[in-house]
């Protein structure tokens, strides 16, 4: 598989062991900003949105400012400029995950679209009473409440694998849980609260044995990790352009061919028809058939030149890079006396370290590490049953990219000290 | 920052005054702040003149927010009815006396949605009255 060049067309530093990360980090305009009237922003709230490097940003005003129209419509030049990037920009989010083909890639607003498409659309269409669909207690909101919306409708059963102590899946209730012959497993790559990085492909080789698909959040893995949908095996993965460097409002959803084929469409309207009468229509072939109306052209190029961005740093590098970012803050967390660190150990997570501080609650932590420049997120990330099945009503997650450093998270752990001492 | 808390936030959110429950309260109420997860009950017990003759808040919150109730507590104390009717948001902002920005505001003032849920007897209070 060929790299393809930033599409900037500018120097990325070289693929390898030597990766610059302080020019990498230079890469990222926003990295410049003081905050709290003066002090340097330590922008530690990744798992919620990346930043953005320039050559995201300049692709995406290069667009406007030169061929923006319509996709998929006119002859004219203008359009045809702007369905190309379009297109080119579906071959470079596609490639990033290893979709066999870029048909198979479908544009969603996010990773919590991409999952309620499915729902929608193969879940309306093939769950009924009888069937099971697995999820697990350690999903985000957006891999629960869409089965939870759709069981509703449709009465099927909806199981959850709960989270070991440790902070995994609990594979002796996944496996008997696939005893029962779910139609649809559904997990997450990496938890946004945990960290946990989740063996995608032994649950589903599980998950298939006992006849299920297999959908997979990647919302956290992409970001950080190189992704191989073929290796994994799975049928559906969807991820976010806007935690992986990319602009919000753009997300992939990718699904095996005949899966897609086989869906109903999920939203009607222009784009998505081959043909309309009044007596019917009939659907446009993959994957139009899934994207009614005018998409969202600008931050599909957006999403293309964030995907080509990070595979010209590589994404193993990336990896090894928020490995070692995510290693050496748990380090520094778990020295700090009333600290308590979430989820497993540094060598099963990745990007991340959720915790709570004796007698701070995480809400008035964020709020004192804001005043030190320092950002992260309070709160239940989105996963309530989670933090439920931990007792907690909230947590604080720090969480890393390609552009942090190792004092940005000493100044964490400064921040950290010095609300405990407040309090 | 260390304005956002002061000693006496500290102070009310590590020794809560009224903190518990009352034997058979005359109001009850509770809420939830679903951006954090906090959650606040109060309770009252008032005589015939419809004087405050009891106060009781507990919950899990941030210091904002609890402070805020564990003070509200205090103010309302031998209070009528109708004058805890009259508190407003500005009261609460006064009597933090810190300056809450927009993301905090609703720690701040879930002390004051629920006690007029309770007063009023609401099982919903519109947000925007508080806004």
């Amino acid at each position: 598989m060929a790299i393809p060049r930033n599409l900037n067309g500018r120097a990325v530093a070289a693929a390898g062991e030597t990766l610059d990360w302080a020019a990498v980090r230079s890469q990222f305009p926003i990295m410049e900003r003081k905050v709290q009237g003066g002090i340097q922003l330590v922008y530690l709230d990744n798992a919620a949105s990346s930043q953005k490097p320039a050559a995201v940003l300049e692709a995406m005003a290069r667009y406007y400012r030169t061929s923006h129209a319509n996709v998929h419509r006119g002859v004219h030049t203008l359009s045809e400029e702007a369905t190309a990037l379009y297109e080119d920009a579906r071959q470079n989010a596609g490639r990033l995950i290893n979709a066999p083909s870029s048909r198979e890639c479908v544009y969603v607003r996010n990773t919590t679209e991409g999952i309620n498409l499915v729902a929608g659309s193969w879940g309306r269409a093939n769950l009924g009473p009888g069937d099971t669909v697995v999820t697990t207690t350690m999903e985000h909101h957006s891999n629960i409440v869409p089965w939870q919306i759709l069981q509703a409708e449709r009465g099927f059963d909806l199981r959850y694998v709960p989270v070991t102590p440790e902070g995994h899946l609990d594979r002796d209730v996944f496996g008997s849980l696939m005893a029962e012959e779910p139609k649809l497993v559904c997990f997450t790559h990496v938890s946004n609260v945990l960290g946990t990085i989740n063996p995608v492909a032994e649950l589903t080789a599980e998950a298939h044995a006992a006849g299920a698909l297999v959908l997979v959040d990647g919302a956290q893995g992409v970001p950080h990790l190189p992704v191989d949908v073929q290796a994994l095996g799975v049928d559906f993965y969807a991820y976010s352009g806007h935690k992986m460097c990319g602009p919000t409002g753009i997300g992939l959803l990718w699904a095996r061919r005949e899966l897609l084929q086989a869906m109903p469409p999920w939203m009607g309207g222009g784009e998505m028809i081959r043909e309309v009468t009044l007596e019917g229509s009939r659907w446009n072939e993959l994957p139009y058939k899934f994207e009614a109306g005018t998409p969202a052209i600008a931050e599909a190029v957006g999403l293309g030149a964030a995907a080509a961005y990070l595979m010209g740093l590589g994404m193993d590098n990336v990896a090894s890079h928020s490995a070692y970012l995510t290693n050496y803050a748990y380090n520094q967390l778990v020295e700090i006396e009333g600290v308590h660190i979430l989820g497993p150990g540094p060598e099963d997570r990745m990007g991340l370290v959720s915790f709570h501080v004796d007698e701070v609650h995480p809400h008035d932590l964020a709020a004192i590490l804001d005043l030190d420049g320092v950002a992260i997120r309070a709160g239940h990330h989105c996963a309530q049953p989670l933090h439920r099945s931990l007792d907690l009503i909230a947590s604080a997650r720090a969480s890393f990219y390609l552009y942090n450093t190792e004092s940005e998270i000493d100044r964490l752990a400064a921040g950290i000290e010095r609300a405990r001492r407040i309090f | 920052m260390d304005q956002l808390y002061r000693e006496a936030i500290i102070d009310h959110y590590k020794h809560p005054r009224h903190y518990g429950c009352l034997e058979a309260p005359d109001y009850k109420a509770h809420d939830l702040n679903p951006f954090c997860g906090d959650e606040l009950t109060i309770e009252l017990k008032i005589d015939d003149e419809e004087i405050i003759r009891g106060v009781a808040f507990n919950g899990k919150g941030c210091a904002i927010s609890l402070a805020s109730a564990s003070m509200l507590m205090e103010e309302i104390l031998h209070e009528s009815l109708d004058e805890v009717k009259t508190w407003t948001r500005e009261d609460i902002l006064d009597m933090l006396g810190i300056e809450i920005g927009p993301v905090r505001m609703k720690c701040a003032l879930l002390s004051l949605k629920v006690l007029k849920k309770g007063v009023y007897g609401l099982d919903q209070l519109e947000d925007e009255e508080l806004d």
